[in-house]
């Protein structure tokens, strides 16, 4: 590994390559009090760079044991661990079915649309779904609702919940006749409290929120989704330097991605839509630009197709191209009323 | 908490000293900037980096509350939990209570339809004391088009709560609580919004109401979808009132004809004939979409077949409801409160079948 490349500071680099040690395998046999009479520096900076770069190089080197490369895991490995992957259910068949079975824990999941589609709705729906115990089929986890709109109602929040607990008491009376008929349902206030809702009131405080999350999901490891609602909000107002919005947007989604294969939670992203000029027309379009659009994921995009709500999968490495109806109703997310068998492919 | 300090963050004494050095003095400063990039301004190491990036950012991030204790608090502080009531029995019952604190309401439709009706009804309402179903508050009006009217407010007073408003005095007492404030332009309103924010926690204020937001930027908005919203600043200002004084906020839109470019698909959809053309609908709201994602109750007023209706086209609460209603002395009175469930684009089109009879008769 070249020092160029190595986590120091550039002033500390600079000393390094000009006393002629450019590659860290010359400093492998450099004794502290050596170096710092030749950069002309404290034995103890000296003590400091001789660390950091050992650091580097060993995990280099004992990576070579078993991968090829450290980190890294091979397809196989892969697919063992997708096929134990869980789920996440939105409550409407039709669109779990497309989605494979629900929104994957490990992703990041991208859900845009126009205004009272039912972006929102579908957030708090997943932060009381993740909630529904082993025993259900569900995860048994916690959620965090990032809020940076304001639009998040929590006597919405408190209606899906109840219903949620009234279709697990259904499910229990139906199928486990007899088995667990001491089980004390779950309670809306049980959902409530373990949702995490953070306001955020600007940019700033977005990506503090998003760096400090590592930390609190070490905190709480039961959290199992993190919502977002939306990534947009305060990035389309105030802002003139449109790279520099770029940028904190590719840092934010990398962070992102990053959080969701470490913890192994689903991060869901709600985008709102906007329209862009093409091919001489028009056309809706989720916001933030064709950069950000290879932010997530999987993106899916809810819209209007005649008198029903849709789900289309816009883009996802594993799932197909397809659309499945869905609707709002006063318990939360649902099937469609009018047809169950009509998921079409693209 | 974007503007707090670096310097009482209490970072280790070394490294704070270089955040000051580089004129790094607030999180919204160094937050802006990369890892790497603040390595290189800093000329320090990745490992520093990175601790002091997770401790600004730990500082930095708003507390969170668990829903449920959300939930309690609004039970205990909130009168009739959250909402002012319209009194229109059946939009109450949709709106679980009428219009909620903390959110912004939005009124669309054409001229004449009864939007400044509906914003006159509700500020006697809000004025009114709490024993009648009021807000027992004052009222800030920000009348942009020039259209409030003092003896239209008295007369729905005297007409729907006679036994108040014939009391000696009371008139002049429930009228008094509203503020009328009438902005020229687009930055007189920016102006007048600083001076709210102030004002609206010394002064018992319990409703905001704007008419109309569109007023004060028709004519430059109209051409092509600019890169930054003129309103950019208000939406995200406005929303901010409403959450932290925890007051119902309503505002109107004005609305416009749609430009034949105008296409309501994705493109993945493919050209298709326009769906809203079966309902001989070419009106759109004149704030655009990005407005539209900003409200939280969008109540569409429009006119059928000769008759007015009230919509409730986007809410979290709410399916789409649309109840017929008409204008009386005392306001706004719904024909019916069990509304007619819409369906598709139905629910966001907005009508004007017949409206010219409507304003006529």
């Amino acid at each position: 590994m070249e020092v160029l490349k190595s986590p120091l500071s550039a002033s500390q680099k600079g000393k390094l390559i000009s006393a002629g040690y450019t590659s860290i395998n010359l400093l492998s046999s450099v004794s502290p009090s050596h170096l710092a009479l030749e950069l002309k520096i404290s034995e103890a900076e000296a003590l400091e760079i001789l660390k950091t770069v050992s650091d580097g190089s060993r995990s280099e080197s004992t990576s070579t044991s078993c991968t090829i490369v450290k980190g890294a895991q091979s397809a196989w490995d892969m697919l063992q661990e997708e096929e134990t992957l869980v789920r996440i259910t939105t409550s409407s068949s039709d669109f779990d079915n497309i989605l494979g079975g629900g929104i994957s824990c490990k992703e990041v999941t991208e859900i845009g649309g126009v205004p009272g589609i039912g972006k929102t709705q579908l957030g708090i729906q997943l932060a009381v779904n993740v909630q529904i115990p082993f025993d259900y089929g569900g995860l048994g986890g916690k959620a965090i609702y990032i809020d940076t709109e304001g639009s998040f109602m929590v006597e919405r929040a408190l209606q899906i919940a109840e219903a949620c607990g009234d279709d697990m008491a259904e499910y229990s009376r139906l199928y486990r006749k007899g088995f667990h008929s001491h089980e004390v349902k779950i309670q809306p206030k049980d959902f409530l409290e373990n949702i995490f809702y953070f306001r955020v009131c600007s940019y700033t405080e977005q990506i503090a929120l998003i760096n400090y999350l590592d930390k609190f999901i070490t905190d709480h490891k039961d959290v199992k989704v993190v919502i977002i609602d939306s990534i947009t909000f305060h990035f389309r107002q105030d802002f003139d330097d449109m790279a520099l919005r770029t940028r904190l947007l590719g840092g934010m989604a990398l962070k992102l991605m990053k959080l969701a294969r470490k913890f192994g939670v689903a991060v869901v992203v709600l985008n709102q839509v906007t329209t862009k000029y093409s091919d001489g027309s028009f056309h809706l379009a989720l916001a933030l630009g064709d950069s950000w659009s290879h932010a997530s994921t999987n993106r899916i995009i809810l819209h209007w197709n005649g008198n029903e709500r849709y789900a289309y999968i816009d883009k996802s490495p594993s799932l197909r191209s397809a659309s499945a109806p869905y609707s709002v109703t006063g318990k939360g997310i649902r099937d469609s009323p009018s047809n169950n068998k009509r998921i079409k492919n693209m | 908490m974007a503007n707090k300090l670096i310097s009482e963050m209490g970072l280790p004494k070394s490294i704070g000293h270089i955040f000051a050095a580089r004129n790094i003095i607030t999180a919204k400063d160094a937050l802006s900037l990369t890892e790497f990039e603040l390595m290189e301004l800093l000329d320090v190491s990745l490992t520093q980096v990175t601790l002091a990036v997770a401790l600004i950012s730990e500082i930095a991030s708003p507390p969170y509350q668990t829903v449920q204790s959300l939930l309690e608090q609004r039970m205990q502080n909130e009168y009739l939990t959250g909402h002012l009531p319209t009194h229109l029995k059946g939009l109450d019952a949709a709106l679980s209570g009428g219009i909620p604190f903390g959110a912004l309401t939005e009124l669309v439709g054409p001229a004449g339809i009864g939007k400044t009706q509906f914003c006159l009804k509700i500020s006697v309402l809000a004025t009114l004391p709490s024993c009648y179903g009021g807000l027992d508050g004052h009222v800030i009006y920000i009348d942009v088009e020039s259209k409030f009217s003092s003896r239209r407010l008295i007369e729905i007073g005297l007409n729907s709560f006679p036994e108040i408003f014939h009391l000696e005095g009371m008139a002049k007492e429930m009228a008094g609580r509203i503020t009328v404030l009438r902005p020229g332009s687009l930055s007189e309103f920016t102006e007048s919004l600083q001076k709210i924010k102030v004002s609206l926690l010394q002064n018992q204020v319990k409703l905001l109401v704007v008419d109309s937001m569109a007023a004060l930027v028709s004519g430059e908005y109209e051409q092509g979808p600019p890169r930054q919203h003129p309103l950019g600043w208000h939406i995200s200002f406005i929303k901010s009132l409403a959450e932290f004084s925890r007051i119902p906020v309503v505002m109107t839109n004005q609305v416009r004809s749609r430009s034949a470019t105008e296409i309501s698909n994705y493109s993945f959809q493919g050209e298709r004939r326009d769906d809203c053309g079966n309902f001989d609908s070419h009106l759109v709201a004149a704030l655009g979409i990005h407005w539209a994602h900003a409200v939280t109750i969008r109540l569409v007023l429009e006119s059928r077949s000769g008759k007015r209706f009230i919509k409730v086209a986007k809410s979290p609460m709410s399916p789409p409801l649309s109840f017929p209603f008409k204008i009386t002395s005392s306001g706004i009175l719904l024909l019916n409160d069990d509304g007619i469930e819409m369906r598709g684009p139905q629910i966001n089109a907005i009508d004007h079948q017949g409206h010219s009879d409507i304003i006529l008769s």
